[in-house]
């Protein structure tokens, strides 16, 4: 089987981001692989160690992925592909991304390929379902479970906390959903393996694409962190008390009723 | 000069924190309330390879070098003291020796298991009237026929309960001047005559495995027998000094824990209408933790980049392990101050961690120890 994971290196939302002048603090901020394309990355070893095949993980980006590519090869992937931006000197959006990644594809061979539901930095969720388009392949996003036999996939869905169960042919594209698997943790002689397997670099010249054809169709204007929130304000008294208050505090403070 | 990590460094760091984080930090309360050995924790470490970190790939181990395994100790150090000190007895003192001595024999059967994790490894030197002064060890180890004979008694040994083996140091003979000559054999634990009972009831690490062995006419082939029988002890000093290193680390990560914290709490707890970070006094104490932890944090680093280089290391092992030691319970005290009477109350595991990091300070040579093993390296006589 021909497995593909598309993977995004992403700060890592849990620690402190910072922002300075609507651009992040790169220096600061902790990199990981998106946690969602943990999940896709563990269900193609998963889908490995079912049906054999082989594990490929592709992501866009700068040299400094190489430290999440070499994490997924720790996790069991096979080897890894980089699409290098750095030829890129304006700003890049799904729409680069997802065209880089639709070169790459065009003369692979491949049975699924597997994204995260959204990447956690941005939440777009845009790039997975953007490249199924462009290869002209079914997708399924948000999935919970998965199994294959043959050509088909049996495929679980979360929509909006309800499960639908689909049914779809290869070669197919899916994005991964929490719920879907357990990602487990790169093993230390995985890490000492991953060393010695294939990582490639392609540029945009490798890839047979001109700057001009990537150019973002987005313009990002500003960023910022959601404002601190405010100490949150206590209400006393008997319960009726409490009712009166925040009524009224909803009428004349909050001004929402 | 490159204070960089490598790639792989940063990988190993982060899955051992990822696995600490979730793995051992939820459980480290539990562990020291009830004194339990968090065996789970162990097999799952032995599953990922931690086991086997350092240890060469033909023995099963991973490969990885000391500065990996000094970033993979302090991590689970900063989840729970008591599973960074079994852990880092298993890998340096346990595996350690027979790693460096063992013969080929000796390293498939009982290193191999050790470093994939199915067995932990432990090392029994110090006795109830040996401690800092090994030399003075009552165990003996007579030669009958093609058998050694042991008898004697050692204390506080970690993991033994949980080992295949244990590498027991015992008197062997005499020098021409006299002295005893010291000699360390593999004695597996499920020899007749070998009692293992865990009776210590311990201030901290209290998840950590502490023995008491007591060898009635061990006998172990004469095969068993680790490194150059003349040698003598000396030849394990280097053990003890890659052990330091190790120490150090857990010492650099338990106060980690600590002062992360103070931080935390000096940032939300209100006094005189104020966060208490917002007094100088506080401030200073934080600043002060953050500046030791990283001093520690670098001679643990520069002694074990210096090992990987094969370059000598005694001297800056022992700087790592006295400074970070005595550092880690001055670090873990102000946090605890910091903290007030929160800090007092079990709840919010100061206190465990002050109670942990101050066996760092005795094990593996007390500060007084470092102190002497610097003072000899620098030249006093
Ligand atoms: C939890 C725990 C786990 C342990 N695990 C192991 C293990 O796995 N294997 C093992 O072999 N041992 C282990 N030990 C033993 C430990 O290594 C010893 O406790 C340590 O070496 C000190 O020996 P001692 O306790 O006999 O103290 P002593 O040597 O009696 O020292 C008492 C005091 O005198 C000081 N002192 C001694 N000699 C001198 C001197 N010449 N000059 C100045 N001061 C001196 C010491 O620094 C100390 O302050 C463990 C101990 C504990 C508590």
């Amino acid at each position: 089987m021909n497995i593909y994971v598309v993977m995004k290196r992403t700060f890592d939302t849990e620690e402190k981001v910072e922002i300075n002048d609507g651009i992040i603090d790169e220096e600061g901020a902790e990199f990981v692989i998106n946690p969602y394309d943990e999940y896709a990355i563990e269900e193609a070893i998963v889908l490995k160690e079912a049906h054999g095949g082989e594990i490929t993980v592709v992501t866009v980006g700068n040299e400094d992925a190489e430290k999440e590519l070499r994490t997924a090869l720790a996790m069991g992937a096979d080897q890894a592909v980089l699409l290098d931006t750095e030829d890129l000197d304006g700003e890049i959006d799904h729409y680069t991304i997802s065209e880089m990644l639709s070169a790459f594809f065009q003369d692979k061979e491949y049975d699924i390929i597997l994204g995260g539901n959204v990447a956690v930095d941005d939440g777009a969720g845009q790039v997975a379902p953007r490249l199924a388009e462009k290869l002209e392949i079914n997708q399924l996003t948000t999935i919970t479970k998965l199994d294959i036999d043959g050509e088909s996939a049996y495929i679980e869905r979360d929509v909006e906390g309800d499960v639908e169960i689909v049914e779809a042919n290869l070669p197919l594209l899916v994005t991964c959903q929490q719920g879907l698997n357990e990602p487990r943790y790169p093993s230390l002689p995985g890490i000492m393996k991953a060393k010695k397997k294939p990582l490639e670099t392609l540029d945009l010249d490798d890839l047979d694409l001109d700057e001009d054809d990537l150019e973002a169709k987005t313009r990002t204007v500003d960023r910022f962190l959601p404002p601190e929130k405010d100490a949150g304000k206590r209400l006393e008294g008997e319960p009726h008390e409490q009712v009166q208050e925040l009524m009224s505090l909803l009428k004349n403070e909050a001004k929402v009723i | 000069m490159d204070f960089e990590l490598t790639r792989e460094q940063r990988m190993i760091r982060d899955m051992v924190r990822d696995f600490a984080e979730t793995e051992v930090a939820p459980i480290a309360d539990e562990v020291d309330r009830n004194d339990r050995f968090p065996k789970e924790t162990f097999e799952k470490m032995g599953s990922l390879g931690l086991l086997g970190l350092p240890i060469s790939e033909k023995y099963g181990g991973a490969g990885a070098d000391t500065i990996s395994y000094a970033l993979a100790v302090e991590e689970i150090g900063k989840a729970c003291g008591g599973t960074g000190l079994s852990y880092a007895a298993s890998v340096s003192l346990g595996a350690g020796p027979l790693a460096n001595f063992g013969t080929e024999k000796q390293k498939e059967t009982f290193l191999v298991p050790i470093a994939k994790g199915d067995t932990l490894g432990s090392f029994g030197l110090t006795e109830p009237n040996a401690g800092s002064d090994a030399g003075g060890t009552k165990t003996t180890a007579v030669l009958k026929g093609d058998r050694y004979v042991i008898n004697g008694e050692k204390c506080w040994i970690t993991n033994a309960s949980y080992a295949q083996a244990v590498t027991i140091t015992a008197v062997n003979g005499q020098k021409k001047n006299g002295k005893n000559i010291i000699s360390a054999f593999i004695v597996p634990t499920d020899s007749p005559g070998f009692k293992i009972t865990s009776p210590y009831e311990k201030m901290g690490v209290r998840g950590s495995n502490t023995t008491e062995l007591v060898l009635n006419d061990v006998e172990v082939p004469k095969e068993n027998i680790l490194g150059d029988p003349d040698k003598g002890f000396g030849q394990f000093l280097h053990t003890l000094d890659g052990g330091r290193i190790s120490i150090g680390a857990l010492a650099v990560g338990i106060a980690e824990a600590a002062y992360q914290k103070a931080l935390a709490y000096a940032n939300e707890r209100k006094q005189f209408g104020e966060n208490i970070g917002k007094f100088q006094a506080i401030q200073f104490k934080l600043a002060d933790m953050a500046m030791e932890i990283d001093l520690a944090r670098t001679s643990v680093h520069k002694a074990a980049w210096l090992k990987d280089q094969n370059r000598p290391f005694k001297k800056e092992a022992a700087y790592a392990k006295l400074f970070s030691s005595e550092m880690a319970t001055r670090v873990c005290n102000q946090a605890l101050q910091i903290h007030g009477g929160y800090g007092y109350m079990r709840e919010f595991g100061i206190e465990r961690m002050l109670r942990d990091t101050k066996l760092m300070e005795i094990g593996e040579g007390t500060s007084e120890i470092q102190r002497m093993v610097i003072a000899r390296e620098i030249g006093c006589f």
